[in-house]
């Protein structure tokens, strides 16, 4: 690893401030990026630490809102987020134990990764992302594999979630890396229901629009047994085609409707 | 150079620390406390599991600095005041949890974490709460008993034999 | 209340009290004063001209002492392989030379070129990497699929061969026309195209080494994660450095698991060697995981056309294989061998074929070096009949255990010497199969298969019956067959002056536990507390001679070159305890640590011998020495032959295609037992490798020779929730008849019997769910499974 400047600010103007600097970047929970950095992938001259920003952690309810600081770790997710028990129970499955321990919200967003589990927990709930200069809603944060909304320097603060009347989310492992090889998140709203996909697409998470007008209409897994998933954007690798992505999709919306 | 100090198996320590020191290498390097180990570089593996402030964290996915005044517990620390080996210690040893003994160190920190959240876990929850470990010798068989007879169940009879 | 000590005592591990504590000692762990760090330059490309090597680029950096290259040691001798194999027209195998560091050309991605030696690993990196940015390397075309290598002649992995073959084997080759003729006049032939994937063996603790130098007089030291201790010594010594052996001292401290890739000698200990000579420091090199990855010696990889020929009962009347077994870039250690006479000389299993022959051509490709991994040619032989025997009972409509039966060697048949030219000394194959089917409650099947369907999935059955040549190997034969030296074994032991014992073996444990084992049978013997003898292993300066522990052969071929030393110990007690109790030497008996004159009361203990030995005053010294150590060296008679039953079952998620194994049941025959708990836990930890090639692991190149699963985020390892428990039981014992401690060796067993076992399992739910499916190649990933049966 190529050494830097670490620093740990107590609030998030300090944090921005230290992200102002030629070659700053930020660190979370650190689960992706410390690995990412061993590799020298990564080798910010200064690396500003959000783990010391109190106002940044825990998991409040207000209203019909679970609000989530952008530097709660996975397992503070799962046991606190009692009100919004799908986004709880997701979290409770990304990594493993130590990595829920540590890793956070924020980071998971912020790095979009195209088979992590909360983006699509963020898109299926039409949450709504907050940084240090503005909200922005799910729909529009998402840009593609590895991309967001954020602009340089900017800071993932909290994330908002509306608390659907149900929603469930059921993850397929990619078995090597315990990552998604397909994840569906299903919430169903008093106005309608949505689909957010993870790890199928080459695109990242994306909504399954004819799935959502299918349950809308019908909240029940036969709702969209006459649908068919198109493969040419799935993703294919070692482990699995894009047809069996594609297949994933279906039957794990369908088992996520079925939970919910 | 900045100076890290920490409680580490009840000990307060420092150690000069550069921004990329891991908290791996603080313990492996700066302490000598060699017992965790380090297995894969991508943070999968669960060898190098230590307790930071209670919790089991990757100490090869953190940095020194970051947990700069934790109290951390390392393998070294699990043992009783006496020298004695640990309940869960005991157990790895009595229900042969362990081979070449290089992932050992992390199941056990793994395993004491488990139990801290849950002191009676069914198979399916060992098996789950442990998938961040990986063992290439015992084929888990042994460690799942040994976390059962850990936790005061009857290990022999859960594992059906 | 079980036995807690001795012989078949299932006796706690020592050991575990400093793996337990984080007190092991593990090369990484060591720290010598004033070390310096090795990293290497390693080639980004699988196939390419070395132009230029920047080595100046790191001149002058921090840290930096010194860079060593290819031109470096092209004077120097390369690292050998370890068997000759002679191909099918009478030509000697292809071998090239296997440089320190490449030389000329680089020939797969990981191969290194260059090293670095710094003050600090950061140090190294940061040069490596300035270095490797330096280096200009012409890329040439990757040879990764063997059929092409074989094709093309033009595109060489080592451009001074004629083509791409390292050797074209038959076994037997008379038995060809004989095979031939037997498959064409056959009722029934089943033919199945099988790929024995390539798994990367990933031992827990990554390879590492620490090479030291002593100006003062000239000695070396090398301290290296090994299975072999004293074969890197020899390879070092004798072909690649030409460091004096009583000059170099080889240790293997703990090892964190090997599984075979830690047998094998590798580059990075002789660089470390040249290095600290030439910096007069200590230099240490540790892998990181993904360099592992890339140089490890990978396993498997065949790909193999096998054919069973029989009647429309089903009695066997040939098998035929023909097989491309990828050797990889260079010949690892025991990469000949492990396609050959551990493959082919198994392709009987435990059956009465009349008719065996066996094809192999190994194949040079632009890929990590492929050697013996756990089972190491055996799990190939053994997937490939148990898959095909699997096909022809469903082609035939018969029965998988009927089959077996029928063609299974009885007990009465042995010795018994089969077409490819092993002698199996004793088995019952027919008690394994029937214990397996208790155990697994075959009966009990349909009832938990239709509770599965209940569910909405797919449950099958699986078998495999296998058999295994271990116990490596008699010498003798084993030359016969190629081997450039004998695979005997030696121990010494030394009864120290106090009556504790010290025992020098030359077998290595990296998760056996023979210190635990080892003192238990000693201690029997001796009839003295196991916790007053030490097993010393891992240490050239300390053990006679040793060649390491794989192939299942600590036990049969070390632990009774131990035995026999312990004999020898109690032969001279007797004559000690004669002098002391004036007494003719045949009148004394030993037992329970007592040496007594028969039809006396007048005796002395094993203590008082030993203290004797050491202080004596009044030896007749013509025809009595001092001293109470003994050393031994046991060449077995025969390889020997474990042997089981392995039934698996699966549950087949039809929607996803994911395999869960619902249950894995053993009946093994290891001969006789030492510790129960310690052989139950190598066939646990075996069969879950077994369950990792068939359902997760696989190496994957692409074409251009990059290894796409180079890190635990593409290969999958087994975890914990992805397996079950195993069943395990070794009741069915028919004790080894060539050495004197009737054991067989257990550490393979369950990684050569269980793929087949779940592949079969897994095709048995698919076909009676109506989904005609003759094969998966492994591993059966879900996406593999669904596409299949949505094929």
């Amino acid at each position: 690893m190529i050494d830097f400047e670490f620093v740990k600010p107590l609030t998030v103007a300090d944090a921005v401030k230290a992200l102002a600097a030629e070659g700053a970047q930020a660190l979370s929970g650190g689960q992706t990026l410390t690995p990412t950095m061993k590799q020298r992938l990564a080798t910010p001259s200064v690396l500003v630490s959000l783990n010391g920003i109190a106002a940044m952690r825990g998991v409040s309810v207000s209203g019909g809102t679970v609000t989530v600081g952008a530097a709660t770790t996975h397992a503070t997710v799962a046991r606190e987020a009692t009100a919004y028990p799908a986004l709880a129970a997701l979290a409770g499955g990304i990594g493993d134990m130590a990595v829920r321990n540590r890793g956070t919200m924020g980071g998971s967003l912020a790095n979009n990764d195209p088979a992590a589990c909360y983006p699509s927990a963020v898109l299926g709930s039409g949450a709504t992302v907050v940084t240090n200069t503005r909200s922005i809603a799910a729909d529009d944060f998402f840009q593609g594999m590895f991309t967001t909304a954020l602009e340089e320097g900017e800071i993932i603060t909290a994330v908002s979630f509306p608390v659907p009347l149900k929603a469930a989310y059921v993850k397929f492992n990619q078995p090597a890396s315990r990552f998604a090889l397909t994840g569906v998140f299903v919430a169903k709203f008093a106005d309608g229901v949505r689909v957010a996909v993870t790890g199928a697409s080459n695109n990242g998470v994306f909504r399954w629009s004819e799935a959502e007008a299918a349950l809308s209409a019908s909240f029940s897994a036969a709702a969209i047994a006459g649908l068919v998933v198109p493969s040419d954007d799935m993703i294919a690798d070692m482990h699995g085609t894009a047809a069996y992505r594609a297949n994933l999709v279906k039957v794990l919306t369908g088992r996520a409707v079925t939970a919910a | 150079m900045t100076k890290v100090t920490m409680t580490v198996n009840g000990m307060s320590v420092s150690a000069q620390t550069e921004g990329r020191t891991l908290l791996s290498a603080f313990l492996r390097e700066g302490l000598a406390l060699t017992g965790t180990h380090i297995g894969c570089d991508t943070s999968q593996c669960g060898a190098c599991v230590v307790h930071v402030d209670g919790q089991a964290v990757k100490s090869c996915a953190v940095f020194a600095q970051d947990v700069a005044g934790a109290t951390v517990t390392t393998i070294e620390g699990m043992a009783n005041a006496d020298g004695s080996l640990g309940v869960i210690q005991a157990a790895f040893q009595e229900h042969h949890g362990l081979q070449c003994g290089f992932c050992t160190p992390g199941m056990v920190m793994s395993t004491a974490a488990l139990l801290a959240i849950n002191p009676k876990p069914t198979v399916e929850e060992i098996r789950h709460g442990l998938d961040g470990n990986i063992c290439r010798c015992t084929g888990y068989h042994n460690i799942v008993k040994a976390v059962l007879a850990a936790s005061g169940q009857d290990a022999t009879a859960m594992a059906a034999e | 209340m079980p036995k807690d000590h001795g012989i078949g005592a299932s006796v706690k591990r020592r050991e575990d009290i400093r793996f337990l504590t984080g007190t092991g000692n593990y090369t990484d762990d060591i720290t010598i004063h004033g070390q310096a760090y090795a990293v290497f330059v390693r080639s980004n490309v699988a196939h390419g001209r070395i132009v230029s090597v920047g080595a100046e680029a790191a001149k002058g950096m921090p840290g930096v002492l010194a860079v060593f290259t290819g031109e470096d040691f092209k004077d120097v001798g390369g690292n050998p392989a370890g068997w000759l194999i002679k191909s099918r027209n009478g030509e000697a195998m292809r071998e090239p030379k296997r440089p320190v560091l490449a030389h000329g050309k680089v020939r797969h991605v990981g191969d290194a070129y260059a090293a670095v030696i710094a003050q600090s690993y950061n140090e190294a990196k940061t040069a490596a990497q300035a270095i490797s940015d330096a280096s200009v390397i012409e890329e040439l075309p990757a040879i990764v699929d063997m059929r092409q290598a074989l094709a093309d002649t033009s595109n060489r992995v080592h451009d001074e061969l004629p083509d791409n073959e390292c050797f074209d084997w038959g076994w037997i080759e008379d038995n060809r026309a004989k095979v031939d003729e037997a498959i064409k006049s056959a009722p029934h032939v089943t033919t199945l195209n099988l790929i024995n994937n390539r798994l990367v063996p990933n031992a827990m603790e990554p390879r590492a080494s620490i090479g030291e130098y002593f100006p003062g007089t000239g000695d070396y030291k090398l301290t290296t994660t090994s299975q072999n201790p004293h074969l890197t010594r020899l390879l070092v010594a004798a072909f690649v450095l030409g460091i004096p052996e009583n000059k170099l001292t080889v240790v293997a401290p703990d090892v964190g698991g090997g599984f075979g890739s830690k047998i094998y000698h590798y580059g990075e200990e002789a660089l470390v060697l040249a290095a600290a000579k030439k910096l007069k420091r200590a230099v240490k090199w540790t892998a990181e995981r993904s360099e592992s990855f890339l140089t490890d010696a990978h396993g498997r990889d065949h790909v193999t056309k096998i054919e069973l020929a029989c009647d429309l009962e089903g009695n066997f009347i040939a098998f035929r294989t023909e097989t491309m077994a990828n050797v990889g870039a260079y010949l690892s250690n025991f990469a000949t061998v492990t396609p050959t006479f551990l493959h082919g000389t198994l392709m009987a299993g435990p059956y009465k074929v009349p008719n065996v022959y066996v094809n192999v051509k190994t194949v040079f490709t632009n890929t990590a070096p492929v050697d013996a991994y756990r089972g190491a040619g055996r799990p190939e032989a053994t997937y490939s009949l148990e898959r095909v025997v699997d096909k022809m009972c469903r082609e035939l409509g018969l029965d998988p255990f009927e089959v077996r039966r029928k063609n299974f060697l009885t007990p009465d048949m042995f010795p018994y010497t089969t077409p490819v030219g092993l002698a199996y000394d004793t088995g019952n194959y027919h008690a394994t199969l029937d214990k397996a089917i208790q155990l697994g409650d075959v009966a009990g099947f349909e009832a938990r298969r239709a509770a599965s369907a209940a569910k909405g999935k797919l449950r099958g059955l699986g078998l495999s019956t296998w058999i295994e040549a271990c116990g490596i190997a008699p010498s003798n034969l084993v030359g016969i067959l190629g081997a450039r030296v004998g695979l005997y074994d030696a121990a010494t032991v030394r009864v120290n002056a106090t009556g504790n014992v010290s025992v020098m073996v030359g077998a290595h444990s990296h998760g056996q536990s023979h210190e635990t084992v080892f003192a238990q049978i000693v201690g029997a013997m001796f009839g003295i507390p196991e916790g007053s003898i030490e097993i010393v292993h891992g240490d050239t300066s300390k053990i006679p001679f040793g060649m390491g522990s794989y192939g299942s052969r600590s036990l049969a071929v070390c632990g009774q070159a131990m035995a026999n030393a312990c004999d020898k110990v109690i032969a001279k007690g007797k004559k000690i305890a004669a002098h002391m109790l004036e007494a003719n030497e045949g009148e004394i008996l030993f037992s329970d640590g007592v040496f007594s004159v028969s039809g006396t009361n007048r005796s002395k203990t094993f203590g008082e011998i030993a203290f004797s030995a050491y202080v004596p005053h009044n030896y007749p010294l013509a025809t009595l020495e001092p001293g109470l150590e003994e050393t031994a060296f046991y060449d077995p008679a025969n390889f020997t032959y474990p042997a089981g039953a392995y039934i698996c079952e699966v549950e087949v998620d039809p929607d996803t295609g994911k395999v869960d194994i619902a249950s894995f049941t053993c009946a093994d025959d290891f001969g006789n037992v030492m510790n129960p708990m310690v052989v139950e836990g190598q066939v646990h930890g075996g069969v879950v490798q077994g369950i990792g090639q068939a359902l997760l692991e696989l190496g994957v190149y692409d074409e251009n020779g990059q290894l796409l699963t180079g890190s635990y985020m593409d290969y999958a390892m087994p975890r914990a929730d992805d397996v079950p428990f195993v069943t395990v039981d070794h009741s069915c014992s028919t004790p080894c008849t060539h050495n004197a401690l009737g054991v067989k060796g257990c550490g393979e067993a369950g990684a050569i019997g269980s793929p087949p076992a779940v592949v079969n399992a897994v095709l048995d739910a698919l076909n009676r769910a109506g989904k005609k499916i003759d094969h998966i190649d492994m591993p059966l990933t879900p996406s593999r499974v669904w596409s299949a049966m949505n094929a």
